[in-house]
Parts: C-alpha cells; structure tokens; sequence
C-alpha cells in the first residue's frame, strides 16, 4: 500500500514534470533552443492566479484562465524581444539570452511581488480525497485532477500536432525550416505559437505545483524548471510523448527514492538514474538517434 | 611597434593578455599600498573572488571554447576544489606553519582532487554530445553538490574520520572538524590573498596558452571543428576531448581552493548550477577561446552587480538587461555588420577571420 501511494504520488508529481517538460521540448523541436526562462514563466503564472484568486476573490478558473493568457502573452513577447533577433545566431548566444531572461523574470517578480512566500490557495481543497481498500489507499482529489489535466493536455495536443493545420505546420518547421518557408508556411508566426502553447501549459503547470506546495517564492519554477527540463532529454528531446514518458519516470524516481533511500540524496539519485539512460540510449528513451553523414 | 605588428596573430594575444592581468595586477598593488583607502572597501572586498572566477572562466573557456563541449556542472568542480583544500588546509594548520606553503599545498591539493573527479566524469560524459552532454555535467554539478552537502569529515589523533548523511562521527579531544555537511566549511583562518590570486591566473593562462599551441592543442581543436576529419586522420578525439576536461578540472579545483580559503564560512549550494551559469556567462560574453574577453568578461561581471549597489534592489534587473542587449548587440547580424563597418575605417584593414568557436 505505501509503494502504491508513493506510485500515485510520482506519476501526480510526473504530470506536473510532464506539462512542463512539454514547453522545453516543443520549443527545442522547433527552435533548437534550450528556452531556459521556461521555469520562471511557471512562476508567473502562479503569481497570476493567486493575486487573482486570493486578492480579488476571482473563481479559480477565472483565475486559471487569466494566469494562461497572461503567460501566453508573456511568452510571445519574450520570442519577440530577446529570442527573435537572435534566430541566425549560434545556439550559445540564445542559451544565454534564455538565461538573461530567466534573470530578469525571477528580479521583477522579487520587485514587485517581494521574495516572501505566499501562501497559494489551492485549485481544491486538499483535505478532499477517496479512501480505497477500507481506508488504507487514499488519493487526494488534487491528485486525480493532475493527473487528468495531463492526460486532457496530451491527448489535446496530439490531435493539434497530427490534424490541424498549425500543427502540421509546426511540425514541418521543426523538420526543415528553409523547406517549411519555400511551401508557403509563416516560420517566424509558427515558432511565436509555439511559444505561445509552451507558455500556457507552463501557467498550468505552475498553478498545479503551487497547489501541491502550497508556497509560492520568486524561484518557485527554477528547480522544477532544470527537473522537467531533464524530464524532456530523459524521453527524447524534441518528441512530445517523450516528454510525457520522461516527466512521469522522473517523478515516479523521485518520489520513490525520496520514499525508500533518503530524502537528501533525492536529486542526486533523479540525476544519476538520468545519466545512466543517457548512457544507454544517447538520444534519450523515445529520441531519434541521428545517423552522423560524412 | 613593427615587432609587434609582425607576430603572429595567436602570439600577439598572448602577449596581450599576460600585459593585461600583470598591469592590472600592479596598478591595483599601488594603489593598495599609496592610495588611502586603497581600491575602496567593495572592489577590496572582491580581489581574491574576481582572481577565482578568472581562472573558473579560463578553465571553462578551454572546454567549452577550445575544446567545444558545453559543461553546465563547472561549479561542482569548484566545489569539489574548496571543500578538499579547504579540509587539507585546515588538517595541515598544525603541521605546516608557514600560511602560502599551506595555501599553495592546499591548491595543488584541490587541483588533484578536481582532476581525479574530471577524469573519473569525462569518461562517461565525453561520449555523448551536444546538449545530451551538457544535460549531463549538469547533472553531475547537482549530484556532486548533494554530495557534498552531506558529508562528515574530521580529524584527531586517532586519524581521519569520515560519515555520510547523519553526524555520526565522535571525536577525540583537541579534534578538528574538517566539513560539517550541509554546514559546510569553517575556516579559521582565511590565509588566500590576492597575490596568491594573481599567481594563480598567471599559472592557468601559462597552461592553457602551452596547451593550445602544442600539438595536443592543436588535435584538440581538430576535434572539435569536424570531429569525423580528426579521427579519419588520426586523432583519438575522446582521448583529447579527456585531456582538455581534466586540465579544466584541475583549473577550477585550484580556484576553488582560493576561493574557500578567502571565506570564513562557505557551504556546497553556494557551487550550484547558477554558479556554472555564471562562468558560463563569463566565457560567452568574453568570446568563445578569447582568453583576454574571459578575463575582462570575469572581473568586470564579478564588479558590475556590487557597482550597481547605488540602484540597491533594481541592481540585478539592471545585470539581467544589460547582459541580454549585450547578447543581442553582440550576434545579431544587422549590429554586428554596422559595428564592424566602423571597425574597417579605423583599421583600414580587412578584419582578419576570426578563430574558429563552436556555436
């Protein structure tokens, strides 16, 4: 009983990873950028839904939904300002950019916001859960509905990437830009969508985890941010269900090995297991490995 | 001047480089000793930090620019360098008396620790590549420091004792605890000093510059521009790829021994991946293989957020701006062709072509 606790907890924490890891991975499949202001853009969306939700009394959804459009209007005008110039430069230039943004996110929310914690309100109450097994089992409503919301989002996603049109399009960009750009499809609008969906589902992503953790600091999605970022090498980065299988195993680990090694030795553990992978399969479990050509 | 202009264009930066960090070094020395109050409280205050992250940034430079692998873990050898020459130093303090004989010792110590670690990481790390390999220094980075911050060290007359995650060790009267886990390291005297400092960046550019224009250098640079030619003609890439990574390791080890003797108190989180993000920094904003660039790059970035202290809480929204304009200033095309436009008329010569980076 206790392991399948520690296995719902993982695969709950997974989503969270997975949502997150989602953002890394389409927008390196496209951009061929590490985007590593993604872990605070989480950040601003949780700072979004709880000023929302807990100064103006908003429903939650309401606040939800206010969190992803700010994000999504966020994270445009970050491809905009910082990354777009950037488009011929070398993939250094841009990581650095990525990380002078990151800078700049987490300083303006200690400005504006200050650096003590807040306490966030939950999606819903914590204390809701079903008891399976004669109350031996139980599973919190949150986690359920972490769970969900992935599973919605994946599913959503596929059916966006595989039958529409921006999706296809999205989809022959991160196949061959210059090809992309000679059969009539906007690069530059394309790459901005992507960023745009990557941003929302971090606003997700972060309302999820503040739930979960109730705390809410300036460096709230850094941590998070690295982890899901390894979530998506640990599928494949560039393939979006190797970022769901990547997130869900990182969380599964890490909860596992916070459960029956030692809580201090959690991350270290997380790294080690994804460095083994690595080892095995270089391009990570669901990656294509790429056939180097003379 | 004719000499000057004669040499070549390698030899000429290193030239300039070492007349660089020497004359900062003296103008720096005079004005401690004649000026009245020195350099100020804050850039005193900073000396022997700005002298470390130089060499964390030469040491970076030789594996990200000359060599062209992306490390994201450099602190975690940092780290391992100041908790082992910290741990040697204060374990000699009896023994050896003489303080720059400790410090040097601790250093060589650090060094060697640091390579060892280097070593025993490149070997699983150098045969990734691209960003696969640099997912994985940072995960090294990370594992090493959650290592470190649970690990136990102290000595007393029976030897050396060692625990790991809890404090179990008991010990003898007239004891030293070397590492206090997530304590970290106490020293009680701080005996780095910025002359120490000075020598040491001195020593790593004399490696490095030795060690990019041998031969080794040169197959490492091979390597790293086509790394399918290089081995067609010969060259062991991982085998040189290893060699510039443990030299780096070495480098980092060492400044972070100066650096861990210049605190009175330091912990294993203070070397985390922020930190590799820095050096990183350091090294990208300097030029990639631009020994000169990592040494400005380093002191003016270490400076820069302490000179900003007059904008108190904007300061670190100020570093964030600037370094991104800076990055865009420096790459994008339609900039780049409007400085270097300007350049030509002063030059009057066509800009030789740059040194191969990786990008």
């Amino acid at each position: 009983m206790v392991f399948l606790n520690y296995l719902i907890n993982g695969i709950s924490l997974g989503s969270i990873y997975a949502i997150i890891a989602l953002g890394y991975t389409m927008v390196y499949g496209i951009a061929k950028m590490l985007n590593f202001a993604h872990g605070d853009v989480i950040m601003v969306g949780s700072y979004i839904c709880f000023f929302a939700v807990s100064t103006y009394q908003l429903p939650t959804v309401v606040g939800i939904l206010l969190a992803m459009a700010v994000c999504t209007v966020l994270g445009v005008v970050i491809e905009g300002l910082a990354y777009k110039p950037l488009r011929q430069a070398g993939s250094l230039a841009v990581l650095i950019t990525a990380i002078g943004v990151s800078y700049f996110l987490q300083n303006a929310a200690q400005r504006l916001w200050s650096s003590n914690p807040k306490i966030f309100p939950p999606i819903v109450p914590r204390e809701w859960s079903i008891s399976l097994f004669n109350g031996q089992l139980s599973i919190s409503v949150l986690t359920i509905i972490t769970i969900a919301v992935c599973i919605v989002i994946m599913l959503a996603l596929t059916f966006f990437t595989g039958k529409t049109k921006m999706g296809k399009a999205m989809r022959a960009c991160s196949e061959d830009k210059a090809a992309a750009q000679l059969m009539g499809i906007n690069v530059n609008r394309t790459i901005s969508m992507t960023f745009a969906i990557g941003s929302a589902l971090a606003a997700i992503a972060g309302v999820l985890l503040c739930s979960a953790y109730q705390t809410l600091v300036p460096t709230t999605g850094s941590m998070p941010g690295i982890k899901a970022f390894t979530a998506a090498v640990f599928g494949g980065i560039g393939s979006i269900p190797g970022a769901l299988l990547g997130g869900l195993l990182l969380g599964v680990i890490e909860i596992l090995a916070g459960g029956y090694i030692s809580t201090q030795l959690q991350n270290a553990i997380v790294f080690a297991v994804l460095i083994v992978v690595l080892l095995v399969k270089p391009a990570g479990l669901l990656g294509k490995a790429v056939r180097e050509k003379v | 001047m004719k000499k000057l202009r004669q040499m070549k264009r390698s030899t000429r930066s290193r030239v300039f480089t070492y007349a660089l960090v020497i004359v900062a070094f003296v103008v720096i020395q005079l004005l401690r000793t004649f000026k009245d109050g020195g350099v100020g409280s804050v850039l005193e205050g900073q000396l022997i930090p700005i002298c470390a992250y130089i060499v964390m940034a030469l040491a970076l430079n030789l594996v990200v620019g000359i060599s062209g692998e992306l490390s994201l873990g450099h602190a975690g050898f940092m780290s391992i360098g100041a908790f082992a020459g910290s741990a040697f130093a204060i374990a000699l303090q009896g023994s050896v008396t003489l303080s720059p004989l400790r410090l040097a010792l601790a250093m060589v110590f650090g060094a060697i620790v640091a390579a060892v670690l280097g070593f025993l990481i490149s070997v699983p790390v150098l045969r990734l590549n691209g960003d696969y390999l640099a997912i994985v220094t940072l995960a090294f980075g990370e594992i090493i420091k959650s290592i470190v911050t649970n690990i136990y060290l102290a000595v007393d007359g029976r030897g050396l004792h060692f625990s790991f995650l809890n404090d179990t060790i008991e010990l003898a009267d007239g004891g030293v605890e070397l590492i206090k886990g997530p304590m970290g390291v106490m020293n009680t005297q701080r005996i780095s000093s910025f002359v120490a400092g000075f020598v040491l960046v001195l020593i790593a550019l004399t490696v490095i510059f030795n060690l990019v224009n041998s031969r080794t250098g040169r197959a490492i640079m091979a390597a790293r521009d086509n790394r399918i030619a290089a081995e067609s003609v010969g060259i062991s890439v991982t085998k040189y790829k290893m060699i510039a990574f443990v030299v780096s390791a070495a480098l980092a080890g060492a400044a972070g021994t100066l650096y861990g003797l210049s605190q009175t108190t330091f912990v294993a989180t203070k070397f985390d991946f922020n930190t590799s993000i820095l050096i990183l920094v350091f090294v990208v904003l300097g030029g990639l293989g631009n020994m000169w660039g990592s040494v400005i790059a380093a002191a003016a970035l270490t400076i820069l957020p302490e000179a900003l202290r007059q904008f108190s809480e904007l300061r670190m929204l100020v570093y964030a701006i600037v370094l991104i304009l800076v990055m865009i200033a420096t790459n994008n095309p339609t900039i780049r062709g409007f400085f270097g436009r300007i350049g030509d008329k002063f030059r009057r010569r066509a800009p030789e072509e740059k040194g191969g980076a990786v990008q």
